[in-house]
C-alpha cells in the first residue's frame, strides 16, 4: 500500500486524461464505474507480500514504476502475421490495448454472432455492454481489477446468441511494443455466450521490442446455461514485461467451460483465473501450463468458487522450471453453504530443473457445505534419470530426450484441450520453447542430486 | 575378431566394486547365457554394456565392434547396435509408444546417414513386430509402458529388439516374472532375431529361460567374478546344484 502512493499522481494524471477522451465518456454509468473503481485503486493502492493472496509475487516493481497510458504505435501487417496465428477468419489486433482495425480481420460470422472491438461497441452499442460490464469483476478485493476498471475501454467484445454454435475461434491478440518510456495498458475483454451456444476463445499476448511494459487485463466471460465455451490464455510477452491478467467466469446452469492458461513469457506474470459456478450442474476446467528460465516469475492464483449444487471443478497445473525462475500455484476453492455435491479436485505437478528454481504451491480449501468432494494434491520433482537413460538407450541423444520428458509433462495439459486451431497454435509455441530449455539445460552430472539437499522431493516423469 | 571382447572389467557403484574383473569374449551369432544369483554383479554388467553413467569403470576394458564401448554415450552406443532389455523397463507417461519407438529407430537410421521413416512407412513394421509379440494394437497409442501388466512391458522391450535390430542384444532378466505364455511368446521373439550377424547375451536368474532360449553358452557370475564357463548343459547342472562356488 506504501508503494503504491509513490506512483499515485501518474495514475490521476493519466486517469484525468483518460476521462476526457475516453469511448463512453458521456455514459453516467460508463464514467460512474470507472470513477468508483479508480477511487478504490487509490484507497487500496497494490498489494504487498503482507497480503495473502500475495505472499509470494512481490509486485512493487510495478507499483515503483512510472507508466504512462499506451499510444499508438505502427505496426506492419508482416509483423502481426509473424506473430499470429495462420489459417484463422477472425482475428483481432490490438497494439497496446488500442484496437486496430486495419490489422484485423473480422470476416464473414454465422448470424447471431457479433464481435467488435470494446470500444466501438461503447460508441455504438452501450446497452448491451452495459448490462454485464463491470458485473461480474471484483474490484473491491482486487485492486489490479480496479485498475483495470477505472481504465476500461478497450479490448475484445464477443457476443453469441442462444443456441448458436461457433465453431472457429476468436482470436484476439494484443500486441505490445517498444517505446522509450514505460508504457500500460488496460486491455478489458467482455465475453457473452448465451444459453446453449458454444465458442472458443483465444487472448494471445505478445510484444515487438523489449522495454517495459505493463499489461493489465481483465476478461469478464459470461457462459449461460448449458453454454460450452473454452477459453485460452497465452502469455509470450518478453521478460521486460509485467503482466497481470484477470479472468472472471460467469457460469449459468450446466454451463461447460474450459480455461486454459498458458505461461511462457514475461518477466513477472500474474495469472488469475476465476469462475463462479453459479448454476446447478456447471462444469469447470482449469488447465494451465508454466515454463520459466531465467529470471521469470509466474504466478498462477486460481479462485474456484463452488455456489450452487451438483457442480464439478477440476484444476490441473503443470509447471517447468529451470535458472532462477519462481513459479507459484495458488489454488483456493470456495464451496458455499449450498452447494452440495460439489465436486472439486485439484492437482498442481512441478518439474524443477536446476537447483535454484523455486516453486511455491499452495492449496486453500474452504468448505461451508457437509455434502462435497474436494481433493488437492501437489507433487515437485525433476527429469527421471531413469526415464532419460531409457530413451538414451534407444538411440536418442540427450537433448532430444530431455525434449522428449518435458514435453511429455507437457502434453499432459495439451491433451486436456480440445483438438482446434487453437490448441495446435499453443502446441507449436510450446515445442518451440522447450527445445529451448532443453537445450539450456545443465546436464544431469552437473546437477547435485536432490538427496544432498535433503529436499523432500519426488521424482515424477 | 569378436564382436565383444570384455577385458578384466572392475565396476564400482556408490564406491562399491560390483564386478571385480571380469573377462568375457562373445562373438557374431553367439547366445551366451550369464547366470548367478542376487547381488552378483548381472545387472551392473548388463547396464555398463548400456553405458549407464553412474556405474564407474574403474579398471579394465570393453572392445565393441572394435570400438571402445567405453568412451560411448548411451545413445552412441545404442546407435551402434548395442541394445538392452531392462530387467524394469520405466514408465513414460505422456509418450505415445509408436512415436517412442519411431523417434528411436529414426535416431538410430539417422546416425547411420538413413533417411528418417515418417509415420506412414513406420506403421506397417511396427504392426509387423507387434504381431511377432502377439501384442494387441492399442498398445500402439498407450504412453510407453504406463499401466502395461509386466508380461506387456517385457514384451514391449523385445518388440523394441525386433524393431531396432541390435548387434549386440543384453536381455537383464527378461523372463522374470513371466507366466510360461507370456514366457513363450518373448522366446519366440528373441528366437525369430538370432542369426549369424546377431550377438545376444542373456541375463538371467532362473533355468527355464534356457528351455526356450537355447544359449551356446553358460557363465555362471557370482560376487563380481565370472566362476564357470560352459555350454547349455551347465545351466540344467545349475539347477540341480544352485549357484554354490564349486570347491
Amino acid at each position: 500500500m506504501i508503494a503504491a502512493t509513490e506512483q499515485l499522481g501518474t495514475y490521476l494524471e493519466s486517469f484525468t486524461e483518460f476521462q476526457k477522451r475516453a469511448a463512453g465518456r458521456d455514459l453516467p454509468w460508463l464514467q460512474n464505474l470507472r470513477e468508483s473503481a479508480f477511487a478504490r485503486f487509490c484507497e487500496v493502492g497494490f498489494p504487498t507480500t503482507h497480503d495473502e493472496d500475495w505472499r509470494f509475487t512481490n509486485v512493487s516493481p510495478i507499483a515503483k514504476t512510472s507508466f504512462e497510458l499506451s499510444r499508438d504505435a505502427t505496426v506492419t501487417k508482416q509483423e502481426v502475421k509473424r506473430l499470429g496465428v495462420a489459417g484463422l477468419g477472425c482475428q483481432l489486433v490490438f497494439i497496446n490495448g488500442k484496437f486496430s482495425r486495419g490489422l484485423s480481420a473480422i470476416g464473414q460470422l454465422p448470424a447471431g454472432v457479433s464481435v467488435n472491438s470494446l470500444a466501438e461497441e461503447i460508441s455504438a452499442n452501450s446497452n448491451s455492454v452495459e448490462s454485464h460490464l463491470g458485473r461480474y469483476l471484483d474490484t473491491h478485493r482486487d485492486s489490479f481489477s480496479a485498475l483495470n476498471t477505472a481504465f476500461a475501454e478497450d479490448g475484445g467484445y464477443v457476443h453469441v446468441r442462444r443456441g448458436v454454435v461457433l465453431t472457429d475461434p476468436i482470436y484476439l491478440l494484443f500486441v505490445s511494443t517498444a517505446n522509450d518510456k514505460p508504457l500500460m495498458s488496460h486491455p478489458r475483454n467482455l465475453i457473452v455466450i448465451e444459453n446453449e451456444a458454444q465458442a472458443t476463445i483465444v487472448e494471445d499476448y505478445v510484444s515487438i521490442g523489449e522495454t517495459a511494459a505493463f499489461s493489465n487485463t481483465a476478461t469478464e466471460l459470461i457462459a449461460g446455461e448449458n453454454a460450452m465455451v473454452s477459453h485460452y490464455m497465452i502469455e509470450r510477452e518478453h521478460r521486460q514485461a509485467f503482466n497481470i491478467s484477470t479472468l472472471r467466469i460467469q457460469q449459468g446452469r450446466s454451463a461447460n467451460v474450459s480455461s486454459h492458461s498458458v505461461l511462457l513469457g514475461g518477466g513477472l506474470v500474474r495469472n488469475n483465473v476465476h469462475p463462479v459456478l453459479a448454476g446447478e450442474g456447471g462444469e469447470c476446467l482449469i488447465n494451465g501450463l508454466f515454463i520459466g528460465n531465467g529470471h521469470q516469475h509466474l504466478d498462477n492464483y486460481m479462485q474456484v468458487e463452488h455456489a450452487s449444487p451438483h457442480c464439478a471443478s477440476r484444476q490441473f497445473y503443470n509447471g517447468i522450471l529451470d535458472d532462477h525462475a519462481h513459479g507459484v500455484f495458488h489454488g483456493r476453492i470456495i464451496v458455499h453453504k449450498d452447494a452440495q455435491k460439489t465436486d472439486a479436485k485439484q492437482t498442481n505437478r512441478n518439474l524443477l530443473l536446476s537447483d535454484d528454481a523455486r516453486i511455491d504451491t499452495k492449496p486453500q480449501l474452504e468448505i461451508y457445505a457437509d455434502d462435497v468432494k474436494c481433493t488437492h494434491g501437489a507433487t515437485i520433482g525433476q527429469i527421471e534419470e531413469n526415464a532419460l537413460f531409457y530413451l538414451r538407450s534407444r538411440g536418442i541423444d540427450e537433448i532430444s530426450a530431455r525434449k522428449l520428458l518435458l514435453l511429455a509433462f507437457a502434453n499432459e495439459c495439451l491433451d486436456r484441450m480440445a483438438p482446434s486451431v487453437a490448441r495446435d497454435h499453443v502446441e507449436n509455441l510450446i515445442h518451440a520453447h522447450l527445445l529451448l530449455i532443453a537445450n539450456s539445460v545443465k546436464p544431469l552430472s552437473t546437477v547435485a542430486r536432490n538427496e544432498d539437499l535433503g529436499r523432500n522431493v519426488e521424482e515424477i516423469g | 575378431m569378436s564382436l565383444l571382447e570384455i577385458k578384466n572389467l572392475h565396476v564400482k557403484v556408490d564406491n562399491h566394486e560390483i564386478l571385480k574383473g571380469i573377462d568375457l569374449t562373445v562373438n557374431a551369432g553367439e547366445v551366451h547365457s550369464i547366470m548367478g544369483p542376487n547381488g552378483s554383479g548381472k545387472s551392473t554388467l548388463a547396464q555398463v554394456l548400456a553405458r549407464r553413467e553412474a556405474y564407474d569403470v574403474t579398471e579394465g576394458q570393453i572392445i565393441y565392434n572394435g570400438k571402445d564401448l567405453l568412451e560411448m554415450k548411451a545413445e552412441d552406443a545404442a546407435c551402434e547396435g548395442v541394445f538392452l532389455a531392462f530387467q524394469y523397463p520405466v514408465e513414460i507417461p505422456g509418450i505415445g509408444n509408436a512415436y517412442f519407438m519411431r523417434s528411436a529407430l529414426n535416431a538410430i537410421r539417422k546416425y547411420h546417414g538413413l533417411d528418417e521413416m515418417d509415420a506412414m512407412d513406420f506403421l506397417p513394421l511396427f504392426k509387423e513386430k507387434l504381431k511377432l509379440l502377439e501384442m494387441d494394437e492399442k498398445l500402439l497409442n498407450r504412453s510407453v509402458n504406463e499401466g502395461f501388466s509386466g508380461g506387456e512391458k517385457k514384451r514391449n522391450e523385445i518388440l523394441q529388439m525386433a524393431l531396432l535390430e541390435p548387434k549386440l542384444a543384453v536381455l537383464d532378466e527378461t523372463d522374470s516374472g513371466l507366466d510360461i505364455d507370456a514366457l513363450r511368446i518373448v522366446a519366440k521373439g528373441v528366437n525369430t532375431l538370432r542369426g549369424p550377424e546377431r550377438a545376444m547375451i542373456v541375463v538371467t536368474h532362473y533355468q527355464r529361460l534356457l528351455n526356450y532360449i537355447v544359449p551356446d553358452f553358460v557363465h555362471v557370475l557370482v560376487n563380481g567374478r565370472i566362476v564357470r564357463s560352459g555350454g547349455p548343459e551347465l545351466a540344467l547342472e545349475l539347477e540341480e546344484t544352485g549357484y554354490a562356488v564349486p570347491a
